[in-house]
């Protein structure tokens, strides 16, 4: 119920100040009530607001605009083209699957919203256009996959998540053009009073929300929420819904939650603890508006969706995965995409670059007969190509067997030697995961990140004991390689263990199923470098043919010394 | 935050952020430390500091009808054009300090310079035009979230702000101008690091944090909220505080020539810089000149060791050679060694 009222006042809201709200981040597969929304919001702006879609995917040059190609060459001198964000200047830009956006894109429309301009950066034509847009991103994300860009989600005010909503639910709470249009007059009238922007803080301090943005854009949400109403001054109540549509998506934390729920060591939860401390005392010598205070909390509280804090706590878990690194899944196919890097002359099958094309071309015009307003005369030898740098980082996992098999004593040698491997990965650039399997099941202890200390503090707590549940163990790697693969990493996969699985996939004791199990499982990783390491004590054949199955490079290693085994990956290709 | 191009936030009503606050300045005492690394949580303001630095700056003489708006004080500075023009034909005027924004879109020609397209297609002649290095000379380049940036206009920008210089060679065009900028970086180091060579690139870094104090916190918003409402009055009631400000840097800039680093002092900032076994000698010479331009800024003729331990975390916290396995944090590390060497 508060869901479908709350989705229909955000688009209200929305639609008074789509600048300064920097826009909404909507939660949602593609559903009809999503499009219920976007009508909805539509509908509420002025006739004739630009609309503008654009994938997440889309190139810098439609993006920020390029030369014209056709009218460059009709005109003989350089025209501009506007790419989408001039397009919507004073409208919305709505964002296709915001979760896939390159975190190079999105650091290009976080600048847009900050100045409220766009540059053209290309060559040959320096030309600003202003591009005052409010932005509508569709985050389609769900799971375990990442969520949008973090600073792009940062700038936009409204975090809506439609995902459990009533497939036929009615929105709510609709004004009607002309009382947006009224409001949109009255807002640079509204005031509001310190106590309003003392509790918006609080409830921010109170929830975990570190960025001053959330609370800033809390705070135009309330004045628009004013306005709507015909106040000149901001109350409570706009302050409760700013606080439920702003700030209460974005809790890390429960009020007044004394202990931080991780790492007591990091700075952070340790300043989030100290404000929420502050916050639940009333905050720092403050007159007034206790009462506000609460309500506005209360309500924030109220909006918290349930299960956000468990969600968070995983995201939080995967923070230093780092996002540059991700979702480059397009760069990965070399030649005709990536990241451009210049230009060369054309040998036929690349993609044309214009602008050098032109540049090549442009001393001859005259010999040639062309020159000022007569058509470009091009030949075969000014032809240039784009060229592209692939950039593929890569994902070390590292599957550990921590099953009693794997005697304790050898436990430890082996993360001393994943330890060791780390190192080297550090110096590579890696990012490193681990998958630790034992008693029945496979889990992946360190999701993929860069943090060396985290990887080797969540080592070094690796309990041991247990059954050896092989299969569950690769079939954790297959899923965390296919990841790596769709976000254009490459895989790499180091597995270490004595091969005696007795844990079949159904979690039932018993070697010959499991050992069946396991073979099908490594049959179905995917085709990466891998090295498979057998710690038995002597070398076993059951292992071995494991590592066969799965294509791996097989090493025995009967006591995996620390050293050793290091030498061993840098012996392998991986 | 939103913000409007044409009037800037002024920078003495930034709330708190001291760190950064005086690294900006520094650096616009003494240009030669090298630019300035700001690393930090988001919405912590790092590029409305930028602009507001620059904003504050007084106005700089440089010569009319040049694209690198050269010095006409400093004729060694001076491009080929400014060179060859007759003596009666150099005049000047007064400019803003100028702000240079590299977008992370931008292509290695709009950086570098190129051959000017429309004049050749029209004219069929072959010009230069400059790039955005020209346009940074003698100010600011700002590049938002550094540690994204492609790999080949790092390349560039490593080799450029190391030199002062920018060398074209491309269609034909044999160009060479004077491109001396501070370099001010930012990003989010969750997003993506930076690659060694460009960090020893920045004289200074600092990190800034979104402010703890709730106080803060409603003063950052309070200040936002009054400025977005009425930029005019709230840039006046700011007037006095930014005069006050920048006369203070224009005085340190004076003063700059005069302040001396004794042998005792030089010999702590090598000592610290062994024990934190910084890589070269970059780290030492640029602690020193911070330390200058600090003392300068305090109005002292002479550098003292409570100046070198103010600047130490922010000329060597980046430095530091990275040992993975480390869990202490830089900063925690420079503070440690500077207890130790520094004090003793």
């Amino acid at each position: 119920m508060i869901l479908t009222e709350q989705a229909g006042i955000a688009a209200t809201l929305f639609a008074v100040d789509p600048v300064s709200l920097g826009g909404v981040c909507l939660r949602s597969p593609a559903q009809p009530a999503r499009e219920r929304w976007l009508r909805l919001l539509q509908e509420s702006l002025p006739e004739k607001t630009p609309w503008r879609r654009i994938p997440s995917n889309i190139p810098t040059d439609r993006l920020l605009g390029d030369l014209d190609m056709a009218a460059t060459l009709q005109a003989a001198r350089p025209v501009a083209e506007r790419g989408a964000l001039a397009a919507a200047d004073g409208g919305i830009l709505v964002i296709a699957m915001a979760e896939r956006l390159s975190a190079h894109t999105a650091s290009l429309l976080n600048g847009v919203i900050d100045s409220g301009r766009v540059r053209v950066p290309r060559s040959g034509v320096m030309i600003e256009h202003p591009a005052r847009i409010g932005i509508v991103a569709l985050d389609e994300s769900e799971g375990e996959e990442d969520p949008m860009p973090p600073s792009l989600m940062d700038r936009l005010a409204i975090v809506l998540d439609l995902r459990d909503i009533e497939p036929r639910a009615r929105l709510g709470g609709v004004h009607d053009r002309e009382a947006i249009a009224t409001a949109r007059r009255l807002l640079p009238l509204v005031g509001v009073t310190q106590g309003i922007i003392e509790s918006l803080c609080g409830a921010c301090a109170a929830l975990g929300v570190t960025s001053p943005r959330p609370a800033w854009f809390a705070l135009q949400a309330a004045k628009v929420s004013a306005a709507l109403d015909g106040r000149r001054e901001v109350c409570a109540e706009d302050a409760a819904l700013a606080a439920q549509l702003v700030i209460a998506p974005r809790a890390t934390q429960l009020p007044a939650e004394a202990m931080p729920r991780d790492e007591p060591s990091a700075q952070e939860p340790a300043d989030r603890s100290r404000l929420a401390e502050e916050a639940a005392s009333g905050g720092p010598d403050k007159p007034q508006g206790d009462e506000v205070d609460s309500r506005v909390l209360s309500a924030a509280r109220a909006a918290i969706p349930p299960g956000l804090l468990v969600r968070l706590e995983s995201a939080h878990a995967n923070r230093s995965r780092s996002p540059a690194a991700g979702r480059a899944g397009a760069l990965r196919a070399a030649g005709k995409r990536g990241r451009p890097a210049g230009s060369r002359a054309a040998c036929g099958r690349g993609r044309l670059h214009l602008v050098d094309t032109l540049r090549a071309a442009a001393p001859w015009q005259r010999i040639r007969g062309g020159g000022a307003g007569k058509r470009v005369r091009i030949e075969p030898g000014d032809l240039r190509e784009r060229r592209f740098k692939v950039r593929s980082p890569t994902l070390t996992i590292f599957a550990v067997d921590a099953s009693g098999s794997s005697a304790l004593n050898r436990l430890a040698e082996a993360k001393g030697a994943v330890e060791l491997m780390l190192a080297e990965c550090y110096i590579r650039r890696d990012t490193v995961a681990v998958v630790a399997f034992r008693n029945t099941s496979a889990e992946i202890v360190l999701p993929p990140t860069r943090s060396l200390v985290r990887a080797k503090r969540c080592l070094a707590g690796l309990p041991g004991g247990g059954g050896t549940p092989l299969a569950a163990a690769l079939a954790g790697v297959a899923a965390l390689a296919a990841q790596a693969r769709r976000r254009g990493e490459t895989p790499t996969i180091v597995i270490l263990t004595d091969g005696r699985a007795n844990i079949a996939r159904s979690g039932g004791a018993g070697r010959a199923a499991a050992h069946a199990d396991a073979l099908a499982a490594a049959r179905a990783l995917p085709l990466c470098d891998t090295l498979f390491i057998d710690s038995s004590p002597k070398p076993n054949p059951l292992a071995r043919e494991i590592a066969d199955a799965m294509r791996a490079r097989y090493v025995a290693l009967p006591h995996p010394g620390a050293r050793d085994l290091s030498g061993a990956m840098r012996g392998s290709s991986w | 935050m939103p913000r409007e191009s044409r009037q800037n936030y002024p920078f003495s009503a930034i709330v708190a952020q001291e760190e950064m606050k005086l690294a900006l300045i520094c650096a616009a005492i003494d240009p030669a430390i090298g630019g300035v690394l700001v690393f930090g949580d988001r919405g912590t303001g790092k590029s409305t500091a930028v602009r507001a630095m620059a904003a504050l700056l007084p106005l700089m003489r440089a010569m009319t009808d040049c694209r690198y708006a050269c010095d006409p004080d400093d004729s060694d500075s001076w491009c080929e054009e400014c060179r060859s023009r007759g003596e009666d034909k150099r005049r000047s005027r007064m400019i803003p300090v100028p702000v240079v924004d590299l977008p992370l879109g931008i292509t290695e020609d709009r950086v570098v310079g190129a051959l000017d397209l429309e004049r050749a297609l029209s004219q069929g002649v072959k010009v230069f035009e400059p790039g955005l290095l020209a346009r940074a000379n003698r100010g600011f380049l700002y590049i938002d979230e550094v540690n994204l940036l492609e790999d080949h206009l790092v390349d560039l920008l490593i080799d450029v702000a190391a030199s002062g210089e920018n060398l074209v060679e491309r269609e034909g065009l044999s160009v060479r101008h004077p491109a001396r900028f501070v370099l001010i970086g930012s990003g989010n180091p969750e997003e993506g690091e930076l690659r060694p060579q460009l960090l020893d690139r920045f004289g200074l870094s600092v990190e800034v944090r979104t402010p703890v104090e709730l106080r803060e916190r409603v003063e950052v918003i309070k200040r936002r909220d009054e400025f977005e409402r009425a930029r005019g009055s709230f840039t006046e009631k700011w007037r006095g505080a930014e005069d006050k400000l920048r006369r203070r840097i224009v005085a340190a800039r004076k003063l700059l020539r005069e302040v001396i680093a004794e042998d005792a002092i030089l010999e702590k900032a090598a000592q610290l810089c062994m024990q934190l076994g910084t890589d070269g000698l970059r780290a030492e010479l640029t602690m020193i000149r911070a330390a200058r331009a600090l003392a300068s800024y305090e109005g002292e003729r002479g550098v003292a060791v409570s100046h070198l331990r103010r600047i130490a975390p922010l000329a060597l916290r980046h430095r530091l050679r990275r040992d993975p396995l480390d869990e202490s944090d830089a900063t925690a590390r420079v503070e440690r060694a500077v207890s130790e060497s520094l004090l003793s």
